[in-house]
């Protein structure tokens, strides 16, 4: 397979103050790599960094595909204006922008596959509401929508389950995992980590720096191995710690 | 009232109207719907300053408070963005030190009283053909920019983090977007005058606001009960000889009024 992203030396970090040193990690076409790591390890510091929101402190990011396929991005907090008059299907639209160019008008195409789009997230009901009417999972739903709209060689998704309820997450996840068979190459950080190995192919332990674990098993070795505090939670009501705990100090996440 | 029409200076009032209806129509749109409004304030009265400067040196007043909009603009919005000064600090900064500039310069100009007075409370009835002109042109290339770029425009506004992962060049239409509203309100401010114009870009929209939720929409909205007001508050100010500033401002307020009260007491659909 190609590579489709290469990120060498990359220090990222705020106003030259840096975050994660020293990443190198190569994307190949078809892959589906699950991000994880404790909170403030990164992860996402990391995505808005391939994302272009960021500029690198140092160290490099190659993208190997034209400008016509382009990324797409859903973010972990959208900063948006609740109260902006704009409906669902313009904020989905909006996701073609940089493929437009800067006259390009959108088509009735375009327009039809945003209704397929939002059909297959069990989104279509939300048609011609203003966004600031949505829940916060329905939103999510038509922000992967408009990271979906301009069919991207690559997709960032930065926690995308956080607002999903229990039916939605796994059909979010099986959603992904066929656009993933269908070619589309994914990052996805996400902190559910007895789920995820069901779907990625590969994981990346971000945390001050970046481990790439070339295969979906995480395991109390793995982590352990990788550098990577954090607790390991059976998928089920009794979560049972894997790492020892000084480790675990350092983040006050909490799991009840 | 016919009769009325038959005056140059009326017709000329009723065509800043129109054209001033159109300019709050786009900008007060994008002013309220991006929480632009206090910036706005600021870069109104920043603008008082570079027309304090104008009277006194003999220069176009329009020329020197365009300058002074744009100015104060950009100033606000580099301080907040580059340094420790919070946005608000920096708007009251801006609003003051504009206000301060014009007292002085229009105290030391001779025969300071009516200048001071029709730039604090405007006078749509003694608007000129070179004003009437500049908004006219100012329309156009409202109009023009919107048109062009409406999609980059609303994606911008909308969420201008998720706009810059894109390969748009989304500083060139948030800087035009500034340049245009610093305009539109040094060209308002003859309408209403600085101590008003404010009013005139945001209640429009935020009334046409109550009726959709789209901003194309409010744009159209904004500019049928911009006129409205504009022409109703005209005629009303003639009629009982009141400053037509005050009155127009007054007619919009009126409007938004019995929108908001329609809505509450109309039965709800579906
Ligand atoms: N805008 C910012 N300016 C300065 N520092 C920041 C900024 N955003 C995040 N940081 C710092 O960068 C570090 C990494 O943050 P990041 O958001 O990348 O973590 P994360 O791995 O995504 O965590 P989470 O699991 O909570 O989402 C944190 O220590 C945070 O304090
Ligand atoms: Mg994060």
């Amino acid at each position: 397979m190609n590579n489709i992203l290469e990120i060498k030396n990359l220090t990222a970090g705020y106003n030259g103050k840096p975050i994660l040193r020293n990443v190198n990690l190569t994307v190949r076409e078809g892959d589906f790599i699950g991000i994880i790591g404790p909170n403030g390890g990164g992860k996402t510091t990391l995505i808005k960094t391939i994302a272009g929101l960021l500029p690198p402190v140092s160290g490099e990011i190659i993208f190997h595909f034209g400008d016509s396929k382009g990324l797409g991005y859903l973010p972990q907090v959208n900063t948006f204006d609740k109260r902006f008059p704009i409906t669902t299907e313009e904020v989905i639209l909006s996701g073609l922008m940089g493929k437009k160019g800067i006259f390009g008008k959108y088509t009735a195409d375009d327009k039809k596959y945003v209704e397929k789009l939002m059909e297959k997230l069990r989104a279509g009901h939300l048609k011609g509401k203003s966004i600031g009417s949505l829940s916060g999972g329905q939103m999510q739903r038509v922000f992967l929508a408009r990271a979906l709209v301009a069919r991207p060689a690559l997709l960032l998704l930065d926690e995308p389950s956080t607002y999903a309820d229990n039916q939605f997450e796994a059909e979010l996840y099986e959603l992904l995992k066929e656009l993933n068979e269908e070619g589309l190459t994914i990052l996805m950080v996400s902190h559910d980590l007895g789920i995820i190995p069901a779907y990625v192919k590969s994981i990346a332990c971000v945390n001050g720096e970046l481990h790439y674990h070339p295969s979906p098993e995480i395991t109390g070795d793995v982590l352990k191995i990788y550098n990577c505090p954090i607790e390991l939670v059976a998928h089920g009501p009794v979560p049972h710690r894997v790492l020892s705990r000084h480790e675990v100090e350092h983040n006050s996440q909490s799991h009840d | 009232m016919t009769n009325l029409l038959g005056y140059t200076f009326f017709q000329h009032a009723l065509l800043a109207s129109l054209l001033s209806a159109l300019i709050c129509a786009f900008i007060g749109t994008y002013i309220v719907s991006r929480r632009l409004v206090f910036i706005s304030g600021g870069i109104t009265h920043a603008s008082f300053g570079g027309m304090g400067i104008a009277y006194f040196l003999g220069f176009s007043p329009l020329m020197g408070a365009a300058v002074f909009a744009i100015l104060s603009g950009f100033s606000i919005q580099w301080l907040s963005n580059r340094t420790e000064v919070r946005e608000d600090s920096a708007i009251g900064i801006f609003w003051s030190l504009g206000m301060a500039i014009g007292i002085i310069f229009t105290f030391l100009t001779p025969g300071y009283a009516p200048n001071l007075m029709s730039s604090l409370f405007g006078s749509i009835l003694s608007v000129s053909n070179d004003e009437l002109l500049w908004m006219a042109l100012l329309v156009m290339a409202i109009i023009l920019f919107f048109v062009s770029f409406y999609r980059l425009i609303l994606a911008t506004a909308f969420d201008p983090d998720y706009a810059s992962t894109h390969k748009i060049p989304v500083h060139f239409i948030s800087y035009t977007l500034m340049i245009l509203v610093a305009l539109a309100i040094v060209l308002s401010i003859r309408v209403a005058g600085i101590i008003l114009v404010l009013a005139l870009l945001t209640i429009p929209p935020t009334t046409a606001n109550l009726l959709t939720h789209r901003f194309n929409q409010m744009i159209g909205y904004s500019f049928l009960l911009g006129l409205a007001g504009n022409v109703v508050g005209l005629l009303v100010s003639y009629a009982l000889n009141i400053p037509s500033g005050a009155a127009i401002i007054l007619v919009h307020v009126l409007i938004f009024i019995l929108v908001k009260g329609f809505l509450a007491i109309k039965p709800k659909s579906n």
